[in-house]
């Protein structure tokens, strides 16, 4: 799902931060992408290593932190990680609503010089 | 490729208002434009579904980077997260002369900040508002011409459509008696809040009771790109089979609403009902369901029923906005 793109997004973010620090080189990115985001982290790897070309972060290390869904049982009041795309509570066998985390596409810190 | 927001996009994408009418640029779906059709008046900020007492900026130009301090409540009425931090950023060193620079945004910030601006500009008009998604096919648009008949006389709709060319659509759906804007994406798959800035400028919104935005047909990539709405609608067709929600359960997980259409070619198709709904139930329980056929009407009085009683939620929520 447009991780070439994505990649550029976050690129185009990572070079405005590494500027304002006056960096020279981008060492490392560390991204966090959901389980349920709908991106796929391997693409993002490609992605990343087209898009850097000629980039002050050209050879950079990318880091892909999969973060997997924590839903929220409002039953029985406490997290649970999902196992299936269903969101079943463990506990109660109720269908959660509640995801608490799992969806997000993040750029994380860098790593400069 | 962009080097700004690094989109593979060539080509324009065009508003289309009227038959004709039509206002070209080179677009990349960034927030760059300063010479709006919107009013000036409008209220940025004011009217946001979240809690009172947002200090949100007001003295923002269009087309300029803001800093988005505030930490969001995720209070919408839509079923998608943004789950992002907004960047305060800060550093420290490595002992290696290597500095680490903590950032946190959502690469989509960029989106979702323009998505909440749009959010909070409808709300103050007191605009309910749908991004409706489906697969290519499903009938998006014949579903909207009958809603938009079936309410003459009871709302204002005004639909924003998306394709990659034609205005067909819009001028289908004016023909149903909507207010119509095409947007004509080129090669862009997907619809975004910029987009949906620009051509909602054209529309009369304060004439309008319920804004529609039909998206682009695709079940992937306008999942994650909010557009400022109050509610995302998913559509599948009997057509397409009951396991569709197993297989496109990004998006489905985002709906909040689900609309079976061509209901009345069900049987003929050999269409499981029950296993269809009970897969978009296991996997969207967020969701209310409408079984629907567009051409001979059925089921569409409860969706009816459905868009006046969000309407009138939308309204008593600007109510306590003080403009």
């Amino acid at each position: 799902m447009h991780e070439v793109s994505l990649m550029s997004s976050t690129l185009g973010i990572a070079l405005e931060y590494a500027s304002r620090q006056g960096a020279q080189k981008i060492h490392r990115l560390k991204m966090r992408v959901g389980e349920q985001s709908g991106v796929v982290p391997e693409a993002l790897e490609f992605a990343f290593d087209v898009v850097t070309q000629g980039t002050i972060a050209e050879g950079a290390n990318l880091e892909v932190e999969k973060i997997p869904v924590i839903c929220y049982c409002l039953n029985c009041k406490q997290e649970f990680q999902p196992d299936t795309l269903f969101y079943e509570c463990p506990e109660c066998h109720e269908l959660s609503t509640e995801v608490r985390c799992g969806r997000e596409i993040e750029l994380t810190s860098l790593e400069v010089s | 490729m962009c080097k700004d927001c690094g989109c593979s996009k060539v080509g324009e994408i065009g508003i289309h208002s009227h038959a004709g009418a039509k206002e070209h640029e080179h677009e990349h779906g960034h927030a760059h434009e300063h010479g709006h059709a919107h009013g000036h008046g409008h209220a940025h900020g004011h009217g946001h579904a979240h809690e009172q007492g947002h200090a949100h900026e007001h003295g923002h130009a269009h087309g300029h980077e803001h800093e988005h301090e505030q930490g969001h409540e995720q209070g919408h009425e839509h079923g998608h997260e943004h789950g992002h931090e907004h960047g305060h950023h800060h550093h420290h060193s490595n002992g290696n002369g290597r500095k680490m620079v903590e950032i946190g945004l959502s690469i989509l910030d960029k989106n979702d900040r323009l998505a909440e601006r749009n959010r909070g500009y409808f709300m103050a008009k007191g605009l309910l508002v749908l991004n409706v998604v489906s697969s290519p096919g499903s009938g998006k648009t014949a579903f909207l011409e009958r809603t938009v008949k079936n309410s003459a006389n009871r709302l204002k709709i005004g639909v924003i459509v998306g394709d990659l060319e034609t205005e067909n659509d819009a001028v289908r759906l004016r023909g149903a008696g909507a207010q119509a804007v095409q947007i004509t994406t080129g090669t862009v798959c997907h619809l975004e809040a910029e987009m949906v800035a620009r051509a909602a400028g054209k529309l009369p919104l304060d004439e309008l009771d319920v804004l529609v935005i039909e998206n682009v047909g695709n079940l992937v990539c306008p999942a994650a790109y909010d557009l400022g709405e109050n509610l995302r609608v998913v559509l599948l067709s009997v057509t397409e089979g009951e396991d569709k929600p197993l297989k496109y359960t990004t998006m489905f997980k985002t709906a909040d609403a689900v609309i079976v259409s061509k209901i009345d070619i069900a049987e003929v198709v050999g269409f499981d009902r029950e296993k269809a709904l009970s897969n978009i139930r296991r996997v969207a329980p967020q969701a209310t369901i409408f079984e629907v056929s567009a051409r001979t009407g059925a089921g569409m009085e409860n969706w009816q029923r459905y868009l006046q009683e969000k309407l009138s939620e939308i309204n008593q929520q600007s109510s306590f906005v003080s403009i």
